[in-house]
């Protein structure tokens, strides 16, 4: 407890790079557990991340069933057609049990948290999108060098998810 | 352990472990050693929150957001640097375990 006292984590930055549910939500419930411990919190939306706040796809985004050996099913049959489907309705049904939110109403909670959400420039370039095409209460549009600005100071850590 | 002059019993983290042992009295004492400047808004939550309690609903930043009492970014402001944690020892409830 004294080694926590003597450095504490003041900032967790996190990087989402992956759109399947569970990555997404790893993120947002690590960012908004952040907030909750009154710790600050920031994410940078880099390449199929930006699918998280992606207007257009948000709302449908799944869990991995093919490369996925926690799924405990074999390859074949992950990828089947409507399997992807199948698993990511079930998965919602359990969480919704925990009180976790689906991505749009998460996403509100942590611009209300005062989570603050960034979008990587470069992907966006190259997904062709526009700051209109993403969730209006983002913070941002950053460079990489722009997010690791965000990073300084004592107690940041930086996450790769 | 005394606070406020009274006698209570609390737990290591100095939450209370007996919920009607709990006044207002207490409660602000318990706030000021957390840095929470009480509003009547934050009265309110409080007493929502141990109405949450006594009906053995788990507490979650999700729920205080759907309360009709406060919203999420409210709740924030209300009770800064951890709102669940802090808002759960001055109303008297023990450390909620959520992580949503």
């Amino acid at each position: 407890m004294s080694e926590a006292k003597a450095a504490p984590v003041k900032k967790i930055l996190l990087i989402l790079s992956k759109a399947t549910i569970e990555n997404v939500y790893a993120c947002f419930i690590l960012a908004n557990g952040a907030r909750m411990e009154g710790i600050e919190s920031e994410i940078f939306f880099t390449f199929f991340g930006l699918e998280a706040i992606n207007k257009k796809k948000l709302q449908d985004l799944h869990v991995a069933t093919v490369g996925n050996p926690a799924m405990h099913i074999p390859t074949i049959l992950g990828g089947l057609p409507g399997m992807e489907a199948l698993a990511t309705k079930m998965m919602k049904k359990e969480m919704d049990k925990l009180d976790i939110p689906p991505v749009d109403e998460f996403l509100e909670m942590l611009t209300a948290s005062g989570c603050k959400m960034w979008a990587c420039k470069l992907a966006m370039d190259m997904f062709h999108l526009k700051e209109k095409d993403l969730y209006d209460d983002i913070d941002g549009v950053l460079t990489v060098g722009g997010f690791y600005e965000r990073a300084a100071g004592d107690g940041s850590q930086l996450m790769f998810i | 352990m005394t606070i406020a002059g009274q006698e209570v019993s609390v737990n290591a983290e100095g939450y209370l472990t007996d919920l009607n042992q709990w006044t207002k009295e207490i409660s602000l004492e318990i706030a000021q050693q957390e840095e929470v400047t009480m509003t009547e808004k934050g009265w309110e939550v409080i007493a929502w929150i141990q109405e949450q309690y006594r009906n053995e609903i788990p507490l979650t930043i999700r729920k205080v957001g759907k309360s009709g009492v406060t919203d999420i970014k409210e709740f924030y402001a209300l009770f800064p640097n951890g709102p669940l944690k802090k808002a759960s020892k001055i109303a008297g409830i023990p450390k909620p375990v959520s992580c949503i």
